[in-house]
Order: C-alpha cells, then structure tokens, then sequence
C-alpha cells in the first residue's frame, strides 16, 4: 500500500517535471519568437498550449485518484496538495506565454521599430532561473532554494519597471511604433506575472516541507 | 516523549499524570503518560498494536483491576479527582465512565432488559421510569426505529453493528460521562461502523469520548483531538487536524503514513 503510494507519487513528480519543461519552454520561446519577429515561433507556442492544458488536466485526476483512493495524510497530503497547485501554476505560465507569442505575432506582422526592441534578455533568464530553481526545490524539497528564488522576483519586478519607463521614453520619441512598444510592455508585464506564479510554486514548496502557508506574510486565516 | 494539546479550546475532563502500568510479572507497559482529555471532545488513541492503547485506556476506569497482579502509579485526575487513589468507589466510577468493546457484548437477555438492567444497578426507579429511560437510551444510540418493535427479542439476535449501539445505549442508560470506546467499529461491517461514527459525533454532545482505533481514517474523521502512542509512549498529543496534515514528530508521520505498524 504504502509503496504504492510512493511509486504513484514519484510518477506525479515526473508527469510536473514534463509540464514545467513545456512550460518553461513556451516561455524561452515566446520571448525569442517576439525578439526575432518569428510569428512562425509565436504560432508553434500558442498551438502547442493545448498540450500543456491536456497535461495540466491529466495530473489533477491523478491527484484526484490517489486523494480518493489512498487517502494520503500528513506529508503524502501535502505532496499531492503541493502538485495540484503547482499543476495550476505551471498552466498559467503556460497561458502567459502564450499571451506574450500573441503580442509576437502582432509584432511581427508591423513595421520593425528604427530603435532597439525593449531587450528581455535579462528579464526573460532571470525569470527561467526562478522556474527552473523553484522546481528543484519542489523536487528535493528545499525551502532554502524556494526562499532563494522567491527574492529573485523583487529583481524580475524592478526590471519590469525599467522596461516599463523605457517603454514610455522610446513611445516619446517614436509615437508611431506606440503599438510595439506596448506590445513590449505588455510582455515585460507577462514575465513579471511568471514571476509572480514562480514565487507561488516556490511558497507551495515551503508549506510542503514545513506545513506552514507563508502566502500573505504568513498571515493565518482570521488574522 | 510525552506531549498535551497546546490548544484546548474546551475544560479538561481527564488529566493524566505520568501514568505507569505494569502487567503481572512486573512487565511496564506504559511509560509515564501524561495527557489532558478534553470535556465534550472526542479524543483518539492511535498506534501499532501492542503500543499500550487499550492498556492507557483501561485504567480510566481501573477495569484492569478484575486482573489479578496488573496494577497502574501516577494519576488519573478525572474532574481533578485521582480516581486510581483506593477510596474511589470503583462501581460509580464505571457508572461515570462507561466503555465500549470491540467486540459487541450484550447481555444474553432482551433488548429491553439489556439496558434496563445497570438502571436497576445503579439507580431506584419505578417501571414506567425506565421504560421512559430505555427508550432515551436507545433514542440517545440511534437504534430505536429499528429496534423499538423488537424490545423482548433477544439482543444477541441484533445484527452485529445494531449489537455494538445497543451496547452503547446501555452504557448511556447508565448515565455516565465519559465514554471509553476500545476499536468499536472493528468487528462491524462499512455501513454499521458509519452509523457508529455518526453516532459517536452526536453523542460528543453529552459525554466526553476516548476512542481507541486501528483505523486512521477513522480516527482522522470522527476525533477532535488525537494521541500516538509507540512502546507504551505518548509520542504526540495534539489536535486531529494537526497530526493529520503537519505531525511535529517524526514517528507519528511514520506511523499515519503507513512506513511502519
């Protein structure tokens, strides 16, 4: 029974690791797709979403099947709770890559601006370095590598901000590429909210380990 | 390690001060228990078997005593009273505190006399008295519908989990208030235990409940507060839903989990 449990619990594992790859993946894509003005890249993002919603939906029944079947408690419990939230989290990242391959294909179908673009570079590496570490601390159950993570967001938000007043500064100076430079702020404003969503898996693995909700400041509920 | 609930939310009934108890032949099998039972709470005693579950249990209301050489040190404050000092009057202390067990035990006589007889035990009362009485008490342990056109039957002829609630309504007949349940579902099948669960929620109301259970769902859906005992210890003591999700011991995940047991 109990090593039944585990193998099913390690075949979960394995099945958010596969989503957090697609999803990851999306993300990388979708910012290089908007950069390279490659609406071909943006297309194969937004097409392949449904793959990632289809596996989003797959974990959950599991989650649903061994929550009925084996009734897990305590640390079992709160594996399977972690994977159901980290599950959404990981389809949303999903949704906002696509959300930012949409602004690529618009992007791509307009003039290309006389300036530079907006460069997400850094933006785009730092938030995949939070992914990327937040799913090892959920593998290894970490939370001194999801607290690490979780401080890189206060960076991926400044830089949101930077290229936000750029954004501004480069619609001053050529109004007729408004358009893009929206675009680009609205793609800075998705990789923001990835972080957001990075920062949540990375709290979900704190109350996996330690069982306590530290969403909020921590508050508890009636606080 | 002993532990007691940090967050009673309801006056102690039962405290227990570093509770020993040694078999005949000087085998201990319990190790300085201490525990604070709730009033009007269900509290569970989970653990693997042979860990001392019943044996803590049975000392509530000394019936361990009916063995000979088995004897219980320490304290068992029941409304602040040591009711293991020797001028406790064992009979109304098991009036006071009535136990069920695993297997159902009625009396070999009609449902009706089942329970009337520790009323005619324990207290003076006329016939119309206890017909009322009996009536409460089989009302009290949700077997009344099905038992009321059938009260000169024999209760040995009762299906096993109707069996085990009239055993629980003549322990209520008894009116006492604290009811001690050692593994009450085990021998029942899935519908009666339910029924039993129910029965237990409702009777949290009135009495105050000590359930020893093997089954941890059980113990996870019916009890308040729940104590894990490992080798005659108390390992953990704290609210169900505690232990349930976040357990600060190391053994207790273990053992809820199922790694060991």
């Amino acid at each position: 029974m109990r090593e039944h449990l585990a193998r099913e619990i390690n075949r979960l594992k394995r099945m958010i690791g596969t989503l957090a790859t697609g999803a990851e993946t999306a993300v990388r894509q979708a910012v290089e797709a908007a950069m390279q003005r490659d609406a071909e890249l943006a297309l194969a993002v937004i097409e392949n979403d449904g793959v990632l919603d289809r596996e989003e939906i797959t974990i959950e029944e599991e989650c649903l099947k061994i929550l009925a079947l084996h009734q897990p408690v305590a640390g079992d419990l709160r594996y399977i709770i972690t994977f159901l939230k980290v599950n959404g989290e990981l389809e949303r990242i999903g949704d906002l890559a696509v959300n930012i391959a949409r602004r690529a294909v618009e992007m791509a179908e307009r003039d290309e601006v006389p300036g530079e673009l907006i460069d997400f570079g850094p933006q785009v590496t730092l938030v995949r370095r939070m992914l990327k570490q937040a799913l090892d601390a959920l593998v290894a159950r970490n939370c001194l590598e999801a607290n690490e993570a979780i401080q890189l967001d206060v960076e991926v938000d400044r830089m949101n901000s930077e290229n936000f007043r750029r954004a501004l500064a480069l619609i001053a100076k050529y109004p007729g590429f408004a358009a893009t430079y929206i675009d680009a702020m609205f793609i800075s404003k998705h990789l923001e909210r990835i972080g957001d969503c990075t920062t949540n898996i990375c709290e979900d693995v704190v109350y996996l380990e330690l069982g306590k909700i530290v969403r909020h400041g921590g508050q508890t509920a009636g606080a | 390690m002993n532990a007691e609930a940090k967050t009673g939310d309801a006056p102690v009934k039962i405290s227990v001060r570093n509770l020993n108890f040694f078999y005949t032949g000087g085998h201990q099998a319990l190790f300085d228990n201490c525990l604070d039972i709730r009033a009007n709470r269900i509290t569970a005693v989970i653990g693997p078997s042979g860990c001392g579950k019943s044996t803590h249990l049975r000392v509530y209301n000394r019936i361990y005593e009916l063995y000979r050489g088995q004897r219980a040190e320490g304290e068992v404050l029941i409304d602040g009273r040591n009711i293991l000092s020797p001028d406790v009057d064992v009979l109304e202390l098991r009036r006071k505190v009535g136990m069920i067990f695993q297997k159902p035990t009625p009396f070999p006589m009609s449902v009706f006399d089942n329970i009337a007889y520790p009323m005619r035990l324990h207290f003076k009362l006329s016939r119309s008295e206890i017909a009322d009485r009996v009536e409460n008490a089989l009302r009290g342990a949700s077997l009344w519908d099905e038992v009321k056109d059938k009260l000169k039957k024999s209760g040995l002829a009762l299906s096993g989990g109707q069996q085990q609630r009239l055993c629980i309504a003549r322990a209520i007949a008894a009116e006492p208030e604290i009811l001690l349940m050692d593994e009450p579902t085990s021998a029942v099948d899935p519908v009666a235990t339910l029924k039993i669960e129910d029965l237990v929620l409702e009777l949290r109301e009135k009495f105050t409940v000590v359930i020893v259970t093997h089954n941890m769902q059980q113990a996870s859906r019916i009890s308040d507060y729940t104590a894990f005992f490992y080798k005659g210890e108390i390992i953990e003591y704290d609210t169900t839903d505690r232990i349930f999700t976040n357990p600060s011991h190391k053994k207790t995940e273990e053992y809820i989990t199922g790694r060991f047991g």
